[in-house]
């Protein structure tokens, strides 16, 4: 495996912001998650949960609630704005104003027959508002009956006619067609002191045998039937809030979140197991969280629920999935799955990006030698040289480090960002004259010898830009074949500046030759998206990892895939290494050994050796301890190409520094719960 | 059980009431509980045991309604029958003949003619598979009725029956063992079966302890060991089962009941506290805390209007509608350790041991019934594992019963043991023992013995206590030493040492001039009047374990155990030893009423008994293999009516029983082939009244009652008549308050007056009298009024209605006011008319 001397870094102070709102796309399976600093991330669920599009957030832009539209993305907020995102290139695509105060809830139609969706929003001052989806963009359409006291939640019915909405105290239910409210269903207040506060309806579903199901801040689920607005049952779930709702598509099953940080899964359940007679009957109780449970979505398989402790839970119903696959797992999103970390491999700087600003930092430096699995004294501190604050409204989107340390390049939405730095005297000087070509980009790199800067821009392409001394010029713009139109997520330059891969959500890999500035090849498309991508130094072959797991080596000489590639594709990887829950996000490569691949994922990082026979699929994985102790004949019948450390945890970034030694960069998650506010009260048994 | 001519090793008395749920009946009126080899029937109004339902030969191991007839019931027991009774008559009905040892019995309304047992898969005994088979009734009208049709119907259950269930309608069964769950369906005859992790990541244990079917819904609940409740829904899916979880408990979960309508669920466990939750409003439940000890079962009445719960000190709580205890059935308490020695209260004739923590239970053996506990220790139990508490260690009785003694022990870690000895004086009038002395710190060291002289002449007892500090005290109560307020306080009379040795065992002679008190190898003998040291007497090698004293004729005999398994036998008028036989005997003890002494002896993993006389190295009966495991404590205790049996081996038994506790602390005792003929006669002389619940207080009252009914009947019909003011005179006497009435000489004369009997010469004087009578009492009455007083209850005194018989119903007052009108001079009006 061979020995590194690493730099532990663990002053990253990354802090996730807190989920408020998710929208599942059934048809698509993807889920829209906004959090609390206006971001919204796109996950693929068919494609082993990928986060595959971050959209980065602006000040001021709070969003309340997501709904989906087809494939349209709409966001509604507290700033009375609606919003609808280019998913292509991820940004918001137009706002309208709703004139009606703070929106707390926005609401489509899950079907229609006619071309033009209506969607609606609750607004403060109680008018519940109809849009009328066109096109490009949405118009108003009318108002329902204004209420007094603002509208929380919002729900059609699914045959489109009638809506229920979540207010203070109560919930009304009004006929679309007249846009006057048919019933008034009042909510019990809770008991004791709460009893003068008014209970808030968070959240509200309406099912197609018009029962209608609440949840609301005096800790209740009640169970109503629309049609005669009747109070069917009430189940008391928690002592505090019931915050969010979500019932599967066949109206089966029904989970709410609660502030205690628990999911309590309902059932449609018949109280004879022949018996017609149907009861929503409290079965289950998950405690995935901390915190309160602020979104919720139930997909046919699992729960998926996030809210103040960041974290996104996919929680599988194991009634409805096979048992011990993988898609039975659990799975905590803590990080996200790409890199904000960006290393100046000569210079031995740190670029930490965060949404409104960057720092970057000189590692430390020690010259003692120990013993593998000693620390050593360090002779000089990690200094953080420079805090970089963003201008403008709109959070830091992408942030890259000229390998020299010389360069530093960051883009939000709207604009780009290029200064020079000066290492020894620790200034920094804003490159002013950019060329027009460069206004925003969605990944950044730069090449080996810090003379090009790679950003990609919109349509797939890559806009080429020559640094030199005081100013920098546009050279040309790389576009690929296909016409795609999804963003570049991924870059790389190789070493000897004649290649640059790139590959984009639509899951392709171009490689273009950057001599000859023409699309070299492009790698066959693999069903997984891409989460990391390198070429190797000297053999000049691209090693793609995509988020199903698998690895790839293309030789980009032959054009074909390299014979170590078609040995892993027959004999398969290994169970232990496909079952890890999340995705590779840096590959790199050991000079010193040509044949080592290093990748590294939030657990821990391994070294591939390719000169080693490949493990197989049936077989136990042994760990490098256990090798380590068995006898040599044993040993090498058992040793095999994938040897993984885990000594690190909660990585953020593994790089492999000029000197040879290895960078760590860990954030424990320990530290993020720390630094969340304190989670509501709760007695616990024996304290 | 082990059998040896005509005697037998039983359960009889003290038996646990708390190993199998109990029974509620229809009509709430009756409990019925397994307690060893019979099913007894109690009075859930008044705690009374009102017959026993005798049959079994072994261990009851399941009561069960009979569900096609509610005044019927089936039991079941290890020696493989299933009886069925007429439980108000006490009437065997039928027994059926399974042929395997059966360990509970289960039975739906809607399999009719089969019900359900659980038994061993191999038949014999040792084999820890169990399966649960359907025995289909023959139809056959013999009384014993042999059962051979069966029919396996799940393999691999828990022998405990709470752990398997009938489903809504008997459609299915359900079945809990380790961490399974399985539910067999008799319709499609298939089973599903459902698994739990052994454990979970937050540490909870998942194995489950007990198992309700809802009675309506489709719907089971499982209790399991880190305190969880699981409500099982739509499992009759292999993969779409769920469940939810309710977690109330903080220890196993040890028993679940459903009410009758399914509205409500039970559940109990260590925390002695009764969960009533609310059927699908879980979040809401009702508690009934404070129950004394851990619940072990919980049974419901059909009607929902009882709750029983059996609890883990051998106790019955009856509990109407969850909220108030209304009756506890106490059995004899059956700690983990009984570190007094069995004793017999002379008085009461009742067994004495440990009970609750801290007392000393009384039991009646006869009655098999607690009497009463007596708190020796007075201070509060905390419930506190790891906790050392006062315990009582030592008992002691003197010959007539007027004193007893007690020592109660402390040993904290790493110090020195709290050592109290109390002297108790029996009170005539409270019935009771009361504390007289305490002697704290009576010896530095434990108390390894202790005893009354037994002197017979009702002199001044002694006491006398050995303990490992090298000492025995002799303890006395002065004649009339103090005068005071507080009456005669024990003290210390003499203490004795023998060359530094830690006496082991004393005791006194029969007649109470000499004891013994042993130093390891060494037996030496004092005369209490001189403290004198008479005599030693030596068995070396090995420190003598036990000594006893012969009785009656054989008094001049000592006999002592040594460790080194030797049973010796010394005459004391010689001073020499008599006979020795090698024996490991574990207890020696001797029967007060005869020359009998009974050696218990542990011999490869059972025990045996040998009675003898001192005189002889013979054995006057002995029993193989009584029981296994060592016995180490056992009592005589003296028969209430003497038994005649003639056979020679049983006539030990004719003045006394010997009761001893196994190592399981079972108490038994032994019984003949007489006794049990007698007692199985006598049951037959009940019978039951169907007004009241018969208990031997109904039938000692009950007749007594009739009888009076009548005779107060025909008394009142005869004392209807006589005396109408005289009675009044004396309601007016016994009604009014106190502080109203004049003073006595004002009434005495009246009061006699109305005692007389009137002269039938016709009411108007009567009425005049009374007329006069009323009106002082207005007097009074206006005198009265200065101090308000409480208005008086207005009595409806016969006497007056029959003197006004014609009028109608007047009240008092206005009575008073016609009298007044009556008494004045309406000359004026009559006047005004003729004017």
């Amino acid at each position: 495996m061979g020995e590194f001397k690493v730099h532990r870094v663990r002053f990253f102070d990354y802090m996730p912001a807190a989920i408020r709102a998710m929208a599942f796309n059934r048809r698509t399976e993807r889920l829209a998650l906004a959090r609390a600093d206006g971001a919204l991330e796109i996950f693929n669920f068919a494609d082993n949960y990928f986060q595959e599009k971050v959209i980065p957030g602006q000040d001021g832009r709070a969003v309340e609630a997501l709904c989906w539209v087809g494939r349209r993305l709409f966001s509604a907020g507290l700033n009375g704005e609606i919003t609808e995102y280019d998913l292509e290139n991820l940004r918001p695509r137009y706002t309208v104003e709703a004139y009606g105060g703070p929106i707390w809830t926005i609401s489509a139609v899950a079907y229609s027959l006619s071309g033009c969706v209506p969607c609606q929003v609750g607004c403060e001052d109680g008018t519940v508002k109809m849009f009328e989806v066109l096109e490009d963009r949405i118009q108003f359409q009318r108002n329902l009956d204004r209420q007094k006291g603002r509208i929380i939640s919002l729900c059609w019915h699914p045959s489109a006619s009638l809506i229920a909405a979540g207010m203070m105290d109560m919930i009304r239910i009004f006929d679309v067609e007249t846009g006057r409210a048919t019933h008034r269903l009042l909510v019990e207040r809770g008991v004791g002191a709460s009893k003068s506060k008014e209970v808030v309806v968070w959240s509200i579903a309406f099912l197609s045998d018009h029962t209608i199901i609440s949840g609301d801040s005096a800790g209740k689920v009640q169970i109503w039937d629309g049609l005669t607005g009747t109070l069917a049952r009430t189940h008391l779930v928690t002592k505090w809030d019931v915050l969010a709702l979500s019932v599967s598509q066949d109206e089966s099953s029904l989970v709410a979140g609660t502030s205690e940080g628990t999911v309590v899964q309902f059932q449609f359940l018949s109280s004879t197991l022949d018996g017609q007679n149907k009861d929503w009957v409290r079965t289950r109780t998950f405690k995935n969280h901390s915190h309160d449970v602020r979104a919720l979505v139930h997909t046919e398989t699992a729960v998926v629920s996030g809210g103040m402790d960041t974290q996104l839970v996919v929680r599988p119903l194991l009634d409805k999935v096979e048992k011990n696959t993988q898609e039975s797992a659990m799975r905590k999103m803590a990080f996200p799955h790409r890199s904000l970390v960006c290393c100046a491999k000569k210079a031995g700087l740190l670029l930490f990006q965060f949404p409104d600003h960057l720092e970057l930092w000189r590692l430390g430096e020690s010259d003692g030698h120990g013993n593998p699995g000693d620390s050593l004294p360090v002779k000089r501190k990690p200094e953080k040289l420079i805090q970089l604050k963003r201008k403008g409204e709109d959070h830091i989107c992408c942030s890259a480090l000229s390998p020299c340390g010389g360069w530093l390049a960051y883009s939000t939405v709207t604009s780009f960002r290029l200064y020079r730095l000066q290492n020894n005297t620790i200034s920094i000087t804003k490159v002013s004259k950019l060329p027009k070509d460069l206004r925003s980009a969605h990944q950044l790199c730069f090449s080996t010898d810090s003379s090009r800067l790679f950003a990609s821009s919109i349509n797939s392409s890559v806009v080429v830009v020559a640094l030199n001394q005081p100013e920098c010029k546009y050279l040309h713009t790389l576009k690929p074949k296909s016409g795609s139109r999804e963003p570049v997520h991924l870059l790389f330059a190789s070493e000897d500046g004649k290649w640059l891969a790139t590959a984009n959500t639509a899951c392709e890999v171009q490689v273009y030759n950057l001599d000859k500035i023409k699309l070299h090849c492009t790698v066959p498309v693999y069903g997984s998206c891409p989460t990391a991508i390198a070429i190797h130094p000297t053999s000049s072959n691209l090693v793609v990892v995509h988020a199903d797991q698998q690895i790839f080596e293309y030789s980009l000489v032959q054009k074909e895939y390299t014979e170590w590639s078609r040995r892993l594709q027959k004999q398969g990887l290994h169970s232990l290494w496909l079952e890890r829950d999340t995705p590779i996000t840096h590959v790199t490569f050991n000079p010193k050994h040509p044949a080592h691949i290093i990748l590294h994922d939030m657990f821990m990082f391994c070294v591939i050796d390719q000169s080693l026979p490949l493990p197989e699929a049936k077989t136990r994985l042994f760990n490098q301890m256990i090798l380590r102790s068995l006898p040599e004949p044993m040993r090498i019948l058992h040793r095999h190409a994938f040897k993984m450390c885990k000594t690190f945890q909660n990585l953020m970034c593994v790089r492999l520094l000029e000197d040879h030694s290895l960078v760590v960069v860990e954030r424990p998650l320990l530290d993020i719960m720390s630094q969340l506010p304190a989670p509501v009260r709760q007695k616990r048994f024996a304290t | 059980m082990v059998e040896h001519g005509d005697i037998r090793v039983v359960h009889r008395g003290g038996s646990k009431i708390n190993s199998r749920e109990p029974v509620v009946t229809n009509d709430s009126r009756f409990l019925l509980c397994a307690s060893g080899e019979r099913v007894k029937v109690f009075s859930t109004s008044t705690e009374e045991c009102v017959h026993d339902l005798r049959g079994h030969t072994d261990l009851v191991t399941g009561v069960l309604l009979r569900p096609t007839n509610h005044l019927q019931v089936y039991s079941c027991s290890v020696d493989g029958t299933v009886r069925l009774w007429d439980f108000t008559d006490g009437i065997l009905i039928k027994t059926y003949d399974i042929g395997y040892p059966v360990y509970a019995i289960y039975a739906s309304a809607n399999h009719e003619g089969v019900f359900f047992i659980v038994t061993p898969t191999q038949s014999d005994n040792r084999s820890e598979l169990f399966q649960l088979v359907a025995v289909h009734l023959p139809q056959s009208g013999d009384q014993l009725v042999e059962a051979q049709e069966l029919s396996a119907v799940l393999s691999n259950v828990s022998s405990n029956p709470a752990a398997t269930g009938f489903g809504r309608g008997g459609e299915y069964i359900a079945s809990a063992k380790g961490l399974h769950l399985e539910v067999y369906f008799f319709k499609k005859q298939k089973s599903y079966r459902f698994s739990l992790k052994e454990d979970n990541k937050k540490g909870g244990k998942n194995t489950l302890m007990c198992i309700a079917c809802h009675p309506k819904d489709d719907c089971i609940a499982t209790g399991h060991e880190d305190g969880k409740i699981r409500l099982w829904r739509n499992f009759n899916h292999k993969k779409e089962y769920t469940y939810t979880t309710l977690h109330w408990h903080h220890n196993a979960v040890s028993s679940l009941r459903f009410t009758p309508e399914g509205t409500n669920l039970l559940s109990g466990g260590l925390e002695s506290v009764l969960v009533q939750w609310r059927y699908n409003q879980e979040s809401e439940r009702d508690f009934l805390p404070r129950l004394g000890s851990a619940i072990t079962h919980i049974a419901v009445s059909p009607d929902g209007t009882l709750f029983c719960t059996s609890h883990s000190d051998n106790k019955i709580t009856i509990i109407q509608s969850c909220v108030k205890v209304s009756a506890v059935i106490q059995g004899l308490v059956n700690g983990e350790s009984v570190r007094t020695d069995l004793m017999v209260d002379p008085r009461s004739k009742s067994l004495v041991l440990n009970g609750k923590p801290g007392h000393l239970q009384f039991y009646s053996l006869q009655r098999d019934k607690l009497l009463y506990n007596l708190d020796i220790v007075q201070q509060e139990y905390i419930h506190e594992l790891g906790l050392q508490q006062f315990e009582v260690v030592k008992v002691a009785f003197d010959a007539p019963g007027n004193w007893m003694a007690t020592v109660e022990e402390r040993k904290p870690k790493a110090a020195e043991p709290e050592i109290n000895l109390k002297l108790w004086a029996f009170d005539e009038q409270t019935q009771s023992f009361v504390l007289n002395t305490t002697v704290s710190a009576p010896h530095e060291a434990q108390i390894t013995s202790m005893c009354f002289s037994q002197a017979a002449d009702g002199q001044t007892s002694m006491l006398v206590s050995a303990s490992e500090d090298g000492h025995f005290k002799a303890w006395q109560l002065p004649r009339s030493a103090c005068t005071e307020d507080e009456g005669p306080s024990w003290s210390c009379d003499f203490v004795g040492d023998y060359r530094g040795l830690a006496p082991q065992c004393c005791c006194f002679s029969a007649d109470g001039s000499l004891l013994a008190v042993s130093f390891q190898e060494v037996v030496t003998v004092w005369s209490p009047a001189s403290w004198e040291l008479l005599t030693t007497l030596s068995q070396p090698p090995k420190a003598i374990r036990d000594l006893c004293f012969g009785r009656l004729g054989c008094s001049k005999y000592l006999m002592g155990t040594t460790a080194s398994n030797l049973l010796c036998c010394w005459n004391l008028l010689t001073c020499s030893l008599e006979w020795s036989t090698s024996m490991d005997v574990s207890l020696l003890l001797s029967d007060p009423l005869t020359e009998n002494m009974a050696a218990f002896c542990c011999q490869a993993e059972s025990t045996d008994l040998f009675v003898f006389k001192p005189s002889e190295p013979r054995p006057v009966a002995s029993l193989k293999a009584v029981c296994s495991g060592k016995v180490t404590r056992a009592v005589f205790a003296p028969r209430e009516e003497m038994l005649e049996s003639c056979e020679e081996s049983s006539q030990w038994l004719n003045r006394s029983q010997l009761y001893f506790l196994t190592q399981h602390m079972d108490l038994m005792t032994f019984t003949t082939k007489a006794e049990e003929d007698r007692l199985a006669a006598s049951s037959k002389q009940l019978f039951i009244d169907d007004s009241v619940a018969m208990t031997p207080f109904y039938l000692l009252l009950g007749k007594h009652r009739k009888q009076e009914n009548q005779d107060s009947l025909t008394r009142l019909s005869a004392e209807l008549m006589p005396l109408p003011r005289g009675s009044l005179a004396i309601k007016e006497l016994l009604q009014s308050p106190a502080h109203v009435l004049p003073s006595t000489s004002v009434l005495c004369s009246m009061f006699v007056e109305s005692l007389l009997v009137s002269v039938a010469d016709g009411s108007e004087e009567s009425k005049h009298a009374e007329e006069e009578m009323e009106s002082e009492k207005e007097e009074e009455d206006s005198e009265g009024e200065m101090e308000s007083r409480t208005p008086r209850p207005e009595p409806a005194s016969p006497g007056l209605q029959s003197a006004e018989s014609a009028a109608p119903a007047l009240t008092k007052a206005q009575l008073k006011e016609l009298r007044r009108v009556k008494k004045l001079d309406h000359g004026w009006l009559a006047d005004l008319l003729l004017s």
